[in-house]
């Protein structure tokens, strides 16, 4: 069972593999870590003629932190993401996730990008990217624009990015003050399997331990990985009760539009999204104390 | 469509070779350069049979194409004894366990095991079920598995080669 025959190149940078996929115009396909692709083109769903691939150009494996912000390159494998110092001190939901994503060998081999940019609603690092109000730096033969994550995933397996358009990197801002962030993953085959939920939340305290700020994103549980709006609107100005938490995490659980498909039921993942907010919440004000 | 001409390291071995671009890695070093020792299980990145070190990382050599090696170091379980008959710490510490039925899986779980004890040459169990978490075994139940991973990391930190 081999693979369905394609042409391969090795652009040496962005714009170069930005200029192949404008001129194959939807014929073409990037190649990062290949762990999804294969697979897609092994199941016959993505039938490329062009595969191009990322691994020849200079720096794009490359996590860099300046003194606000931390910038994390196309090809920045998840096991690379999920040990990296900085990603583990300021991010830990997106360590955490990075590191519960598929095997030992798949998180060797997969790219943070590449998760995102294959936009599966169940894509581990998604809640986590959503809660650091994370953005992705496109590149296309014209120049550079900027994508809010929020903005970037358009349904299942669909993204923003338009004709001869690639993810260059994803950009997230250190946080200030006192923030706590968490990841939550329910799946079937331990932590290897694909998320039935996925939560993510992240609380900024102020002085007073009011909530500052907070951010709440679901995934598995809609066509796409999203922030759970009101439960966040809930949480602002509020000090973490049992009650407050409750009453929001019954509310993240009405912001999901799950199906029902082989490894849950809809009523389930709802019922899960209610579960997991609770427990995010908790662990953060854990944390907090 | 060309060929596209790479360089593969395998085991201390130069190769040079022109490869289709959508032949995958284990495709390659089975038919091409017949080392066969690599298994094919699922060939969706599950199963970890087709498990190679690529400069020193685990990785399923299933969904990885073989351009995508192009001068890397590659590890197979065929290289991994040093002498012509010896058998390596964690070869010898699968037979001596009865880590092994079949025998399909353990060349995957054998690399998976290096990987882990050049990491972590001190793992607890649950590291160790969680490093071999991506190889599935049909016959033996894990536990030997185990078992034989959590001897030979006591052997080899005796002998004090952590390699
Ligand atoms: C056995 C197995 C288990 C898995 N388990 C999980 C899991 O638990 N959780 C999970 O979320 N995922 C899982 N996955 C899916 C996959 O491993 C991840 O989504 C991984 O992060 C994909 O990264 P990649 O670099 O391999 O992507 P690739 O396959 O290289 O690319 C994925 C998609 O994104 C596009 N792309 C990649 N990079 C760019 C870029 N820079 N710009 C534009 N487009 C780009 C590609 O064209 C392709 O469509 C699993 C996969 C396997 C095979
Ligand atoms: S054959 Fe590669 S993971 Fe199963
Ligand atoms: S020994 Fe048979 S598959 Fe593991």
């Amino acid at each position: 069972m081999s693979l369905p025959k394609f042409t391969y190149c090795e652009p040496k940078t962005l714009e170069e593999a930005a200029l192949k996929l404008a001129e194959y115009d939807g014929r073409a396909r990037i190649v990062a870590g290949g762990t999804d692709l294969l697979l897609g083109m092994r199941r016959g769903i993505a039938k490329p003629e062009v595969v191009i691939s990322l691994a020849r150009i200079a720096g794009a494996n490359a996590i860099v932190a300046s003194a606000t912000e931390l910038r994390i390159g196309a090809m920045a494998t998840l096991a690379e993401v999920a040990q990296h110092p900085l990603v583990q001190q300021h991010f830990p939901a997106l360590a955490c996730a990075a590191a519960v994503t598929g095997t030992v060998q798949i998180r060797n081999m997969g790219t943070v990008v590449g998760n995102i940019c294959n936009a599966s609603p169940s894509a581990d690092t998604a809640t986590p990217l959503l809660i650091y109000d994370a953005k992705m730096i496109v590149v296309a033969p014209g120049g550079e624009r900027t994508v809010a994550l929020a903005e970037f995933f358009r349904g299942p397996g669909k993204t923003a990015l338009t004709q001869g358009e690639l993810v260059k990197e994803i950009v997230l801002k250190l946080p200030s003050g006192t923030t706590r962030s968490n990841y939550q993953k329910l799946s079937p085959r331990s932590k290897v399997d694909i998320a039935i939920v996925g939560v993510s939340a992240l609380l900024a305290f102020s002085e007073t331990g009011a909530i500052r700020r907070a951010r709440i994103a679901i995934g598995s549980v809609a066509p796409v990985p999203k922030r759970a709006l009101e439960a966040e609107n809930m949480l602002e100005g509020c000090q973490l009760t049992p009650e407050v938490i409750a009453a929001v995490a019954a509310v993240a659980a009405k912001e999901a539009a799950p199906i029902t498909d082989m490894r849950a039921s809809e009523d389930y993942r709802r019922s899960m999204v209610a579960v997991l907010t609770r427990r995010a919440l908790q662990q953060n004000q854990r944390e907090q104390q | 469509m060309d060929k596209v001409c790479i360089t593969l390291n395998v085991n201390g071995d130069r190769y040079e070779l022109a490869v289709d671009p959508w032949r995958t890695l284990v495709e390659v070093l089975r038919d091409d350069l017949n080392l066969t020792g690599t298994k094919i299980g699922c060939q969706t990145g599950d199963c970890g049979a087709c498990t190679v070190l690529i400069d020193g990382k685990s990785v399923a050599s299933c969904m990885m194409l073989a351009v995508a090696a192009d001068n890397k170091n590659i590890a197979t379980i065929e290289g991994l004894s040093t002498g012509q008959d010896e058998l390596h710490p964690i070869q010898e510490a699968f037979v001596e366990q009865g880590a092994i039925q079949c025998g399909y899986c353990t060349p995957g779980m054998v690399l998976s095991t290096k990987y882990l004890l050049d990491q972590n040459p001190d793992p607890t169990e649950t590291e160790i079920r969680q490093a071999l978490s991506g190889n599935l075994c049909r016959c033996t139940g894990y536990h030997r598995i185990v078992k034989a991973v959590e001897a030979v990391a006591v052997k080899m930190r005796a002998d004090g080669k952590g390699e």
